[in-house]
């Protein structure tokens, strides 16, 4: 068994980090995510594993100081909030376009604009339909809980490799700022550059060798039809993806006849929420994505044949609940698919959860 | 002596850099970025480090700098190499890391990552080609564009009043304390381009001598933006922008050794 | 006494006419063709070859990289 602690989730961000072996973070503070940076100023882990940690001019600066550290083939992130990650859109997109895998970590916070800095799910169709320019995806995990934040670092650094992609963690002010019990992984040596240069000598620029061609990272190509061949080879990735990495927790969905489908603190809600209603009798599970993109379509739609309906519980207008109508509509089914949320900030509680279950698809079928 | 026994392998002088790529450049004809492009192959060959180079191009006409070039590049969004050469330099400290940028990627755009990349004295080379015009897009007005020239976005000229007053980026570098050497080259004869060549060796060797940040920029034209025969262009270079932007060394760490003068 | 001779070999196709190594001789050597390459530049030649003293002043300040030059030392 790992080494138990009682952290925050920001702060367990950085400790994985340290952990899982990466090269280097690079970010710019943002609440309500500065801890990790903080974290790993005070760790000092250039002195334990050699990583780099830069305080960036801004979240511009940052997202292509990952894109340079990434493109000559190292393991490297940046965290942020919202807004931050608003202005490193364009530095994702360029990333996705090179094919160059890093991790970024949105801890979100309400928006529009400045907005707030309590907790939200506003950004899910940022993270998982592109929210930068152009037709990219990124692999997006979604952590419920702080030994998630740690556990999904390595994850993502692991699928970003696999597939040549960034990958995004998408918590929420709440998780990142919760303390709990955390068991921290056990530390993984960073590669050496004979390593760096054996996994990804073939794209990154490591210094061209006579033995090898010049490696060139860029998104650039005007060539049209070669650009279009470009992203279909995106596009099979991102199929591939979908077909073998799609994630999700199953929560008392056996007997189920209404499932919640919430991701991150809501899902954290609603697991107290099916309590309150399987107390009332109405038999509710919880299906939580772990993956936001790709998202869990599959399950949902197996569950669509067994279930009377699903309420997707988000803190936002309601964004995820168009990728559980499109599973639902996908594996042929008609069935009620109804939201909740709240905005701004504000966590819904259990009851109101429980309350919209009963307005949104109980009143109606009774 | 017949021209033809002249040409002969051991009579060679001058030949083409083996780390320029055997291909037509983009450039216009006269293009400055033809010239700097040459020098940096040379340099990077005759100092043998080729194996240890990573270079960032810029959004701009050398955004193709990369398929001339025998080196690993990355191409960077616009104006943000120099935040890629950091996140490059800073995870790979024993390599030589240049960014390659024009005046609306350096002056405008990234104006905030070269400051702080050079304020933190990051060890790279900078090389700057200030040509006082948005030559891929079109020819209008840069941060660098001197006073009363005309550009599709100053078709009376640039005026202060209006658009500000053109930027000294490399004065404004000069005073961090994170470059070592400054310099403002140009490349329109034999003996600048010579010069020139010596200053992007220097600032190579700063980098490998790990001394901050080094930033070279060269006062270059742009022919087809400022509608003139690259002959003329040469000619309203030195007598518009040389006034403005005076060549030689603003910084050099190196105290005590000459600077060369030629 | 020593005297040198030079000459210089202009990649055609490459040459793009631009008329600097042509301002820049200090001999007068090259000229721009009255023909045209492939890709209809006037290109760079040597019109005065016999002046050629091989400084390689053109070939330093072509863009196009497209000069070579060679010097060989003659006896006068």
């Amino acid at each position: 068994m790992g080494e138990l602690r009682l952290m925050k989730g920001n702060e367990v961000l950085a400790e994985a980090a340290i952990r899982c072996g990466c090269d280097g973070y690079f970010g710019y503070p943002i609440t309500p995510q500065s801890e990790v940076m903080e974290t790993l100023m005070e760790r000092q882990p250039w002195n334990e594993t050699g990583m780099v940690v830069l305080q960036a001019e801004s979240e511009v600066a940052a997202i292509n100081m990952v894109y340079g550290a990434a493109g000559s083939g190292k393991k490297v992130m940046t965290s942020s909030s919202s807004p931050g990650i608003s202005l490193m859109s364009e530095g994702i997109s360029y990333i996705a376009g090179a094919e160059l895998p890093c991790l970024v970590v949105n801890v979100q916070r309400g928006g529009p604009g400045l907005g707030t800095i309590q907790p939200s799910q506003a950004d899910y169709s940022q993270a998982v339909k592109g929210g930068g320019h152009g037709d990219y995806k990124m692999i997006v995990l979604a952590p419920s809980s702080v030994q998630e934040m740690n556990d999904f670092v390595d994850l993502a650094f692991e699928l970003a490799f696999k597939y040549r992609n960034p990958s995004m963690i998408l918590a929420d002010g709440a998780i990142g700022q919760m303390m709990e019990k955390v068991e921290l992984s056990d530390y993984k040596e960073r590669w050496s550059d004979e390593e760096v240069i054996e996994k990804s000598g073939s794209w990154a620029t490591t210094g061209k060798p006579s033995s090898r061609e010049r490696n060139v990272v860029t998104s650039l190509e005007l060539d049209s039809l070669k650009m279009e061949e470009n992203n279909n080879r995106f596009q099979e990735k991102y199929r591939r993806m979908e077909a073998e990495e799609q994630r999700y927790e199953a929560i008392q969905c056996d007997d189920a006849e209404y499932i919640f489908v919430a991701f991150g603190t809501s899902a954290r809600v609603c697991q107290k929420a099916v309590e309150i209603a399987r107390e009332k009798g109405v038999k509710v599970g919880l299906l939580r994505p772990i993956t936001l993109f790709p998202f869990p379509k599959t399950i949902i739609g197996e569950l669509a044949k067994d279930v009377k309906g699903f309420l997707s519980v988000e803190m936002s207008a309601g964004q995820m609940v168009e990728d559980v109508k499109q599973a639902v509509f996908d594996a042929g089914i008609i069935r009620p698919v109804a939201f909740f949320g709240r905005m701004g900030g504000i966590i819904p509680t259990p009851g109101e959860v429980v309350e919209a279950l009963e307005q949104k698809l109980l009143k109606e079928k009774r | 002596m017949e021209t033809k026994d002249i040409i002969k392998p051991e009579n060679l002088v001058y030949g083409k850099s083996e780390l320029l790529i055997d291909t037509i450049m983009h450039y216009c004809p006269g293009c400055t970025h033809g010239v700097v492009h040459k020098l940096i192959a040379e340099a990077i060959g005759e100092m043998g480090i080729q194996e240890k180079t990573i270079g960032i191009a810029p959004v701009g006409c050398s955004v193709f700098a990369y398929n001339y070039i025998d080196i690993d590049w990355q191409e960077a969004a616009h104006g943000r190499a120099p935040a890629v050469a950091t996140g490059v330099v800073r995870l790979n400290p024993d390599k030589f890391v240049f960014t390659y940028q024009g005046d609306g990627d350096l002056a405008s755009i990234g104006a905030a990552e070269i400051i702080h990349a050079c304020n933190r004295g990051e060890n790279m080379l900078v090389i700057f080609i200030n040509n006082g015009i948005y030559g891929m897009t079109g020819g209008q007005m840069a941060p660098t564009t001197i006073e009363n020239m005309v550009t599709s976005t100053t078709p009376c000229g640039r005026d202060s009043e209006l658009n500000g007053y053109p930027l000294k980026m490399t004065d404004l570098v000069a005073q961090l304390p994170g470059t070592s050497y400054v310099t403002r080259q140009s490349a329109q004869t034999a003996a600048a381009v010579r010069k020139c060549k010596r200053a992007l060796k220097k600032g190579i060797q700063n980098v490998l001598d790990k001394k901050g940040t080094s930033f070279v920029e060269v006062i270059s034209t742009c022919n087809s933006g400022w509608k003139m025969t690259p002959v003329q262009a040469n000619k309203w270079m030195e007598e518009n922008m040389f006034p403005y932007y005076p060549l030689g060394d603003l910084k050099d760490s190196e105290k005590g050794e000459p600077v060369s003068k030629n | 006494m020593a005297k040198v001779k030079g000459a210089v070999v202009v990649d055609v196709e490459v040459c793009k006419g631009c008329d600097l190594c042509v301002q820049t001789c200090p001999e007068d050597v090259l000229a721009l063709h009255r023909e045209v390459n492939s890709r209809g530049y006037h290109y760079s030649f040597m019109k005065n070859p016999e002046s050629c003293t091989g400084c390689t002043n053109c070939a330093v300040v072509c863009p196009d990289t497209c000069i070579t030059v060679y010097r060989a030392k003659v006896r006068a």
